[in-house]
């Protein structure tokens, strides 16, 4: 018995290292690579840095390309804030009705949504479309694009099985209509997912890079994502810059993660099961 | 359940259609009617403002072109690679991490960690990780006598070298997929095979496998129609090269946009439509079929 329990001793001891070794190093890396004088960086090794100059590599990361980077913050944020607020509203209706309907309508367009998440979407023909909306290369067009809305769907039609039709039934003997009903009693139920839908949606648009480089070009427009890939084409030898870069704009994604794992983590695992 | 489904149509007209309609209008924007035009635009020379029917010119093209079947060759390549790797290893992670052990809750951060970092960032690290001569992985292997190592340069290995860095990436959302399935299943059944004297071997056999295969589909699909339609981690490593080596259809397709040639792009992007739709449907109609037998 004795054996047995050191070598699981052993055994979880090497599993700590392992995962030291794959997924810590890379982090440790990008923070350590921050600090560093250009030169030492470009070692791209991990020892430790000479002379720690973290606060100067990253006042050279914004001020670059006249403060490329807080252009791009700015619109970022506001992208992923149009997107979230219009996801929510919109496809909680939608799923309001597709789950409660049950009507050839809704189960045809409950297939389309399905087949959104695995098929992939048309570029030019999408471009086309947003160019004879006269919206193409504008905001307004890449937060239509942006929009996730069979992910979305499904997380708010799953939830949805879960409230009992009772309520629905209810309140309608109470005399509420439709309006009422979802605004005042459906939607306030649906708060834990519509908490999961914003979060994990604000991810997926702050982290794409996709959908701006084809629909949001030039560099005044720039979103994050596309600012780190010009900045690392501009100052592909500068690893200390390219590296505090990254740990800038990572740094609103961590704080995400920290406050709201729960919702990540079930959005990301229930969407895709569900899906 | 099945009486209230039964109930008359009538009360479900509180549940109005219009409802549907903000939704459905951007659906129909972005996605359906992009998705219907490009096959029609697929079989023609195309400049946004005008077009010519051409036929088939672009599919033949796309695959008499090596720089562009190339393409097709790797998106399987690549999509079934990065997909074996997560279901197996994934798999193998979440029987570790349901043992009970003290420091789970933190190898499941860890894991998770890298999937909220965006690829582009996790592409550029990697990439320098990779560099020949100063990367920290051929720095580690030289401590063990192993030569340098052309991870992205050589030709025979630099698409593999991308697929790993997606399972990197990737495994974490597998591994939570598959602990939220094993973590499902009854206790009970565990205990009375353990009465009965069945092994470790066996338990996983005949017990976990089988109830956990809803949570193995999800992550073969997940995992499959991700790696087909990946594109930002090549374009942060490789952006296709060396020559064309690790270009995929996506890839192919931004390419050929960027040259202008739209019709030709969307021909790509349909080519990828129907090697989706061809791969992953059957495998989704599959385990529907599947889910409903246990």
């Amino acid at each position: 018995m004795k054996k047995k329990k050191r070598s699981r001793l052993l055994f979880q001891t090497a599993v700590f290292l392992a995962s030291v070794v794959i997924y810590i190093i890379p982090f440790y890396f990008i923070i350590l690579t921050s600090c560093k004088s250009r030169k030492e960086a470009a070692r791209l090794d991990l020892a430790w840095p000479s002379r720690w100059q973290f606060y100067e590599n990253c006042r050279k990361v914004f001020e670059a390309n006249n403060h490329m980077v807080v252009r791009a913050l700015g619109n970022s944020l506001i992208i992923t804030v149009c997107s979230v607020t219009i996801i929510v509203l919109v496809t909680s209706l939608l799923a309001f009705v597709i789950q409660r309907r049950d009507d050839r309508s809704t189960r045809a367009f409950n297939l389309l949504i399905l087949a959104g998440l695995i098929v992939p979407s048309s570029i030019v023909p999408t471009y086309w479309v947003l160019d004879m909306l006269h919206i193409a290369k504008t905001m307004v067009g890449l937060v239509m694009v942006a929009l996730n809305i069979s992910f979305a769907t499904i997380l708010y039609r799953g939830f949805m099985g879960s409230i009992p039709r009772a309520i629905d039934e209810a309140a309608i003997i109470d005399g509420c209509g439709t309006g009422r009903l979802f605004l005042d009693i459906v939607f306030p139920l649906l708060k834990p997912v519509s908490a999961t839908v914003a979060v994990v949606t604000t991810l997926h648009v702050y982290n794409d890079f996709v959908n701006p480089l084809y629909y949001l070009p030039g560099a005044k427009n720039a979103t994050i994502q596309l600012s780190i890939y010009n900045f690392s084409g501009q100052y592909g030898s500068d690893w200390n810059l390219v590296c505090a870069d990254i740990l800038l704009i990572s740094i609103p994604v961590v704080v995400m993660y920290i406050i709201f794992n729960r919702q990540i983590v079930d959005g990301m695992v229930m969407g895709s099961v569900k899906g | 359940m099945r009486q209230m489904s039964r109930r008359p149509k009538k009360k479900e007209k509180i549940y109005r259609r219009t409802l549907m309609i903000p939704a459905a209008v951007i659906y129909i924007i972005i996605f359906i009617i992009p998705t219907f035009s490009s096959f029609f635009f697929s079989f023609t020379r195309w400049t946004l403002k005008d077009w010519e029917w051409i036929g088939l010119d672009n599919f033949i093209t796309f695959f008499r072109e090596p720089s562009l079947a190339i393409g097709v060759k790797n998106t399987l390549f690549y999509g079934f690679v990065t997909c074996g790797f997560k279901v197996v290893l994934a798999l193998f992670l979440a029987l570790l991490l349901t043992q009970g052990w003290k420091m789970e809750g933190y190898l499941r951060t860890l894991i998770f960690f890298p999937t909220i970092i965006s690829t582009m960032a996790v592409g550029l690290i990697f990439k320098s990780f990779m560099h020949p001569s100063n990367g920290i992985i051929n720095q580690a292997l030289s401590l063990f006598g192993i030569g340098k190592v052309y991870w992205l340069t050589d030709k025979r290995i630099a698409m593999f070298s991308v697929a790993m860095v997606d399972v990197w990436q990737g495994l974490g959302t597998a591994t939570l997929m598959y602990i939220a399935g094993i973590k499902a299943i009854d206790h009970t059944y565990v205990e009375a095979a353990q009465i009965d004297g069945a092994d470790v071997w066996q338990r996983f056999k005949y017990i976990t496998l089988p109830l956990i295969r809803p949570a193995m589909n999800s992550v073969l699909i997940l995992s499959l129609t991700g790696g087909l339609r990946n594109f930002e981690l090549v374009w942060a490593m490789t952006k296709g090269g060396p020559g064309f080596t690790t270009d995929l259809l996506t890839t192919v397709i931004y390419k050929q946009y960027a040259n202008g040639l739209y019709g030709l792009s969307t021909a790509g992007n349909v080519i990828l439509f129907l090697l989706v739709s061809l791969i992953a449907f059957p495998v989704y109609a599959n385990v529907t079929r599947k889910e409903e037998v246990y």
